[in-house]
């Protein structure tokens, strides 16, 4: 059996828990795949869960679990897994999971392959990650004692290609003592820095500014395609290390990992630090001057030439429809 | 406060992998090395924490002798002491997590620091493991992904970066293990005073009396496959500005 351990937070599912299941059933193959979600309060991400075409879908809910802390979870999932013995435990590789996950293979001591892009079945399951900043692809496979962990990238799958089963999975109560004296860690409740800060996770659209803006006073032309769009502005690290967007907006390896349904690039030669955050994305237009740029690599739709050309053309051809 | 750093030396980012003839591992030959850019931003941590509540910082690595270029270059930094485990099977490729945490948790365990940082992962593997296995085999309380760092009497106040621009102040107990998030501080780098004073600093050598088995095997390395077929659209701003508009509505379907 492949469990996947679903994200929660505040009760709401994290969406990356579906491209989890979506991995997971790719991974099982003919194998049951059974889904478990901790935490305190969670009947409502637990009941979405339960749409998914698993065979079961394991709560544990226990109020040391709210708020999280990888003591908690990993006291939890070390008597959920000891009773659910699973072959192989799929998680979403969010920094949630990159908190806790090796701290459970360790006690577990189990191997732990963190960040999949891909799935190589065959007599023994093997999986694609990406090493050397995505230089290079691994084929890894684990060795030595079951389960075997694996978090997967956000946006390897696609969760809304996650197959549901017509009528809801069993959900089941699934008890774990925890003493409160093991829980070493004490958080406060999360906060935002800026009052504007958006999750660009969550966004249908993004227009992602690099290098090519050539000054803060550009980011403007980007803003007005971002609006006529309705899409989110983004940029590359360059452009927050410069100051000319804050931090919170920049996607890459050193900042959010989108897959939004449109993606353009503008101005971004295509590092593959950012690349990593955005290659999820369904469709992505690149608007570069260097044809050699590697951002022509991922995307499906490219324009070279002068974005300060291009982007004014753009706008006033989607304020005509 | 006494306080080590976890390093690991790393091909330079510049440095483009070859795959050798077993396809499972590289050519190393024409690599240059450099410390891992997050564990940059550790040490630095570890040096302004010094400097406020006084102590000590020992930096250790766990890798081939030429590891030793890192230690070098952080004693130059002004970490005071460093520690090397040495074996030459720890290599980058084919060492993974388990196997580097548990050589640094044999050789560390003695020293009894109140405080381990390294950075949240590695330039080359980039797992995301290390610290926290680390941690665990030392059993301490950690936290990951750490962009602020206060210390109070006997415990820790650390702000975790958390997704989508979201923030978390976390309390631990000391001693404990933190991963450091690349940007935290402004890094700073060896003067040349820093450099003469490193050669009078200590290097201990450690060899591991055995070697954790690995949990992973590399099947096959391999560079990626270009996996999208890109439609160029050419014409002058305006007609491309039209294609393009047409083609994310009628053929795309991501405009409506």
């Amino acid at each position: 059996m492949i469990l996947v351990i679903a994200e929660q937070r505040q009760g709401t599912l994290h969406r990356a828990s579906w491209e989890a299941v979506a991995a997971a059933h790719e991974l099982a193959g003919e194998d049951a795949v059974e889904a478990l979600v901790l935490g305190s309060r969670v009947s409502g991400a637990a009941a979405e869960l339960s749409q998914a075409a698993v065979a079961a879908v394991h709560v544990v809910d226990h109020e040391l679990l709210d708020p999280y802390t990888p003591d908690g979870y990993v006291e939890a999932l070390m008597q959920a897994i000891g009773a659910l013995k699973p072959t192989g435990v799929v998680l979403p590789h969010t920094y949630q999971a990159r908190d806790f996950v090796p701290k459970l293979a360790a006690r577990l001591d189990c191997p732990l392959i963190a960040d999949c892009v891909g799935i190589v079945r065959g007599g023994k399951p093997a999986f694609r990650r990406q090493i050397f900043q995505g230089k290079l692809v691994a084929e890894v496979s684990p060795e030595g004692r079951f389960p075997y962990l694996v978090s997967i990238q956000i946006g390897a799958y696609r969760g809304d290609s996650a197959k549901r089963a017509a009528g809801a999975a069993p959900i089941k109560a699934l008890n774990a003592v925890i003493d409160p004296s093991v829980i070493r860690e004490k958080p406060e409740p999360p906060f935002r820095e800026a009052r504007q800060a958006v999750d660009l996770s969550q966004a249908e659209r993004i227009v992602a500014v690099g290098r090519g803006i050539k000054g803060k006073e550009h980011i403007a032309l980007a803003e007005r395609l971002a609006t006529v769009l309705g899409a989110q502005l983004a940029a590359s690290r360059p452009i927050c290390d410069n100051g000319w967007l804050p931090m919170e907006r920049q996607i890459g390896s050193s900042g959010q990992t989108v897959a939004p349904k449109l993606y353009v690039a503008l101005g971004i030669s295509g590092a593959i630090q950012h690349v990593v955050g955005m290659k999820g994305a369904r469709t992505i237009v690149a608007i570069n001057k260097d044809p050699d740029a590697p951002i022509f690599d991922v995307a499906d739709y490219g324009i070279i030439g002068d974005l300060f050309e291009l982007v004014p053309a753009i706008i006033s051809e989607l304020e005509k429809a | 406060m006494k306080i080590a750093v976890c390093i690991r030396h790393v091909p330079t980012r510049e440095w483009q992998p070859r795959v050798d003839d077993s396809g499972r591992a590289l050519r190393e030959q024409d690599a240059s090395y450099e410390m891992n850019e997050p564990d940059a931003y550790a040490l630095e941590e570890a040096l302004r924490l010094r400097e406020k509540h006084s102590g000590e910082v020992v930096v250790c690595t766990a890798g081939p002798s030429r590891a030793a270029q890192v230690l070098r270059e952080a004693l130059a930094r002004g970490a005071d002491r460093a520690i090397h485990v040495e074996d030459d099977r720890l290599v980058s490729i084919s060492t993974d997590s388990f196997v580097v945490a548990g050589a640094l948790a044999d050789a560390l365990r003695d020293e009894r620091f109140d405080l381990l940082l390294t950075g949240l992962q590695s330039d080359d593997q980039g797992a995301a493991q290390t610290g926290v296995i680390l941690a665990e085999r030392l059993g301490l309380p950690h936290a990951t992904i750490v962009m602020d760092v206060q210390v109070g009497d006997g415990a820790l106040r650390v702000k975790r970066e958390l997704e989508g621009g979201w923030f978390q102040w976390v309390a631990l107990p000391l001693p404990a293990l933190l991963t450091i998030q690349s940007g935290i501080n402004q890094l700073r780098y060896a003067t040349l005073k820093g450099i003469m004073a490193a050669k009078k600093k200590e290097i201990r050598k450690v060899t591991p009396a055995s070697l954790a088995a690995p949990r992973l095997a590399i099947v096959t390395l391999d560079v990626p496959r270009k996996t999208k077929k890109t439609e160029i659209i050419s014409g002058t701003p305006g007609d491309a500005a039209t294609q393009l508009v047409r083609k994310l509505k009628e053929d795309a379907r991501v405009l409506a």
